[in-house]
């Protein structure tokens, strides 16, 4: 092995020894707020040399993103709609990240949880159910679906030892054809010859804006899921399980955890998120299921989530950043000549540079405080 | 030889077979090299789009096809090498590269490659391995490149070397041990360096043949996880490469059924066969994942079957 030698976890060990001393936790969380910054800073240079070899400017860009995306009180609202998706498909990956799995299947659950959403509706709108009722039931089964897709690649990786990285993305290709196996098939609404989609659900049944706002409940519901998570995996006895069970499996298998059991439910949690993810694009934004529902949210949302370091709160801040970036690539687009993969190059180079400056931790004194690598 | 339709079909399938199977060969014998040196690349989706803009690109200015495919393999050299220097920095997780990776390329590939959509690229030219029938109806639906042949000759060299030769023990011996390849003296980051770059090449050249000869033009659509699901197809093969061709053509046959019945007036399934060959990719992992075989023959660092 290429380390035969590792040491543990110098953090695990310094945390029992130092536990209370705020300033040296202070100095050690600052470390996973430093290296992330860094490496945003990082590829933010390296964009702009992209640019410039392009003969753009890059500071033409990010001012074109700030006004974009965080400018105006439109721009800021505009922003906001955006990150609603994106908090909830990067707790998607968050989730099962805590048990050790990379789930990249956000995409698709998103995608098959506001289709269903949408269809579940038909009944109830052609019956003029009371609109509470209605979204409720869509809500349910667009989660109830998404935790289904995801759960089953969890089950899959518990079950069979299947990859679940390569099988969550495969099951989100497959979700897409779902959709449009039905959209384009037996449930097109014949009214609407421009693009396939479902029947449209009608005004009287869209979730309406968050009082004062021009920003949809997704928001506040991504917002408080987040915080329920981070409270469910930090401070509960599931999230201890969880955590060991993420550490070293075989650990947890011999105290006894379930972790089978944990795994499949870590994945239908994050599921969960991304259908509810669907079920607002479709009740907040769309009013209908079709193609426009695979905007990319999902794997923007796996960009969030490691950017957090799959921390449910910090996911909150990084959400609206990326979603301030994404609002703002039309504005981007007209001013400056620029293709709409730009905004994907960009977040590429950042993913690649993210994970790269993982291999900074631990390198630098000044976050090590109390147990060092050294001293074990 | 007659002219019945039914024999026309058959070819038809066949020819779309060989057709279809080739990128997938060249993206599972280049993953299938990376994994052998311990390694995974879940990127080359990436690499097959960028290959495939690129190969449209340098083609369409220069008026070669085949310096096209040199310049897409180079791209996925470009995409592979990235991956192989940075996977050996301690604590990076090659598989999460990987999905950066394939975002990163698709994104190259959209961006520089949205000129490209409209204007016309010279093609790959063909041969039909059905002259010999004398009948020119089978000599058109067998219709395939050079490349096919090229694919499997590379698979027949990669067997042949990874058993015989001092250069496939060391790759063998990279991915199954390394603390056994240092006690060797070889430089385990440098042979993974050098087979995850070589790997991007092949699939490079995998994407090339997706936007010069079939389908062969570029769009974004151009490729929809044919390269993740030749990444799959390389634990179904065994990591052994003549397996991987017989995987990629298994994977064309599936995928030349739906034009095929398409071609002769059955349309119901057509979103069915859309899915067909992810959900196919799906049920053989299901199949090959944890069976003893399988990880008898697993290169003992790959973490992905772990």
């Amino acid at each position: 092995m290429a380390n035969v030698s590792e040491p543990l976890s110098p953090a695990l060990i310094g945390a029992a020894a130092v536990r209370g001393d705020l300033w040296v936790r202070i100095r050690r969380g600052a470390e996973y707020v430093a290296i992330p910054l860094f490496a945003l800073a990082v590829s933010s240079v390296l964009f702009s040399v992209f640019l410039l070899a392009l003969g753009k400017s890059p500071l033409e860009f990010f001012e074109l993103v700030n006004r974009g995306g965080f400018g105006t009180a439109f721009s800021i609202q505009n922003t906001l709609q955006r990150s609603a998706p994106l908090i909830l498909t990067a707790l998607a990956v968050a989730v099962p990240a805590r048990i050790g799995l990379i789930m990249i299947g956000g995409e698709g659950a998103l995608v098959l949880g506001g289709f269903v959403s949408a269809v579940v509706a038909i009944p109830f709108v052609l019956g003029h159910a009371p609109p509470m009722v209605t979204l409720i039931v869509m809500a349910a089964m667009g989660t109830l679906m998404g935790a289904l897709w995801v759960g089953l690649a969890g089950y899959l990786r518990h079950a069979r030892g299947v990859n679940e990285t390569i099988s969550s993305l495969l099951l989100t290709y497959i979700g897409i054809a779902i959709m449009n196996f039905f959209v384009e098939g037996s449930l097109r609404d014949l009214t609407n010859p421009n693009k396939p989609s479902t029947m449209p659900i009608g005004d009287a049944y869209m979730v309406g804006k968050i009082p004062g706002t021009d920003v949809h409940w997704g928001l506040a519901a991504g917002i408080i899921l987040a915080i329920a998570l981070h409270i469910l995996l930090s401070r509960t006895t599931f999230g201890f399980a969880v955590r060991v069970s993420g550490g070293n499996a075989r650990a947890a298998l011999a105290q006894g955890l379930p972790v089978g059991k944990l795994i499949v439910i870590c994945c239908m949690i994050a599921g969960a998120c991304a259908g509810l993810a669907g079920f607002f694009e479709v009740t907040a934004i769309q009013g209908r299921a079709n193609a426009s529902l695979v905007a990319g949210y999902g794997f923007t949302g796996i960009l969030v989530a490691f950017l957090a370091r799959h921390n449910p709160i910090a996911i909150i801040p990084v959400a609206i950043m990326f979603g301030g970036i994404v609002a703002s690539g039309g504005l981007v687009q007209r001013r400056m000549d620029l293709p709409d993969a730009t905004v994907l190059v960009l977040q590429g180079l950042t993913f690649v540079v993210l994970l790269v400056s993982e291999t900074l931790y631990g390198r630098f004194k000044i976050f090590q405080v109390g147990g060092t690598a050294d001293r074990t | 030889m007659s002219d019945s339709p039914f024999l026309i079909v058959l070819f038809a399938i066949i020819g779309g077979a060989l057709r279809v199977s080739t990128p997938f060969m060249f993206v599972a014998l280049g993953e299938c090299l990376t994994e052998k040196s311990g390694r995974v690349n879940l990127g080359l989706e990436g690499t097959l789009v960028l290959g495939a803009m690129t190969a449209y690109a340098t083609s369409y200015h220069t008026g070669s096809p085949w310096l096209g495919v040199l310049a897409a393999g180079f791209a996925g050299v470009f995409l592979g090498g990235i991956h192989g220097y940075v996977c050996k920095l301690p604590k990076v997780n090659d598989i999460a590269i990987g999905i950066a990776m394939m975002l990163f390329g698709t994104g190259l590939a959209f961006f520089f490659g949205k000129a490209y959509i409209q204007p016309s690229a010279p093609r790959l030219g063909s041969f039909s391995l059905g002259e010999w029938t004398g009948n020119p109806q089978i000599a058109t639906a067998l219709q395939v490149n050079q490349l096919l042949i090229v694919g499997i000759i590379v698979a027949f060299v990669m067997a042949w070397a990874f058993a015989n030769t001092k250069w496939g023990l060391i790759v063998r011996m990279t991915g199954d041990s390394a603390p056994a390849a240092k006690a060797m003296g070889v430089s385990v980051d440098l042979v993974r360096f050098l087979a995850t770059a070589a790997g991007g090449f092949l699939a490079g050249v995998g994407g090339a043949f997706l936007s010069l000869f079939y389908p062969g033009s570029w769009n974004q659509g151009l490729s929809s996880g044919q390269g993740l699901m030749a990444v799959a197809l390389v634990i179904f093969a065994r990591w052994k490469p003549l397996q991987c061709v017989v995987a990629a053509l298994l994977f064309g046959a599936a995928g030349a059924v739906g034009p095929a019945l398409q071609s002769v007036g059955i349309t119901q399934g057509y979103y069915f066969f859309n899915a067909a060959p992810y959900i196919l990719t799906l049920l053989i992992m299901i199949a090959s994942a944890g069976s003893k075989q399988a990880m008898r023959d697993v290169p003992g660092e790959l973490s992905i079957t772990k």
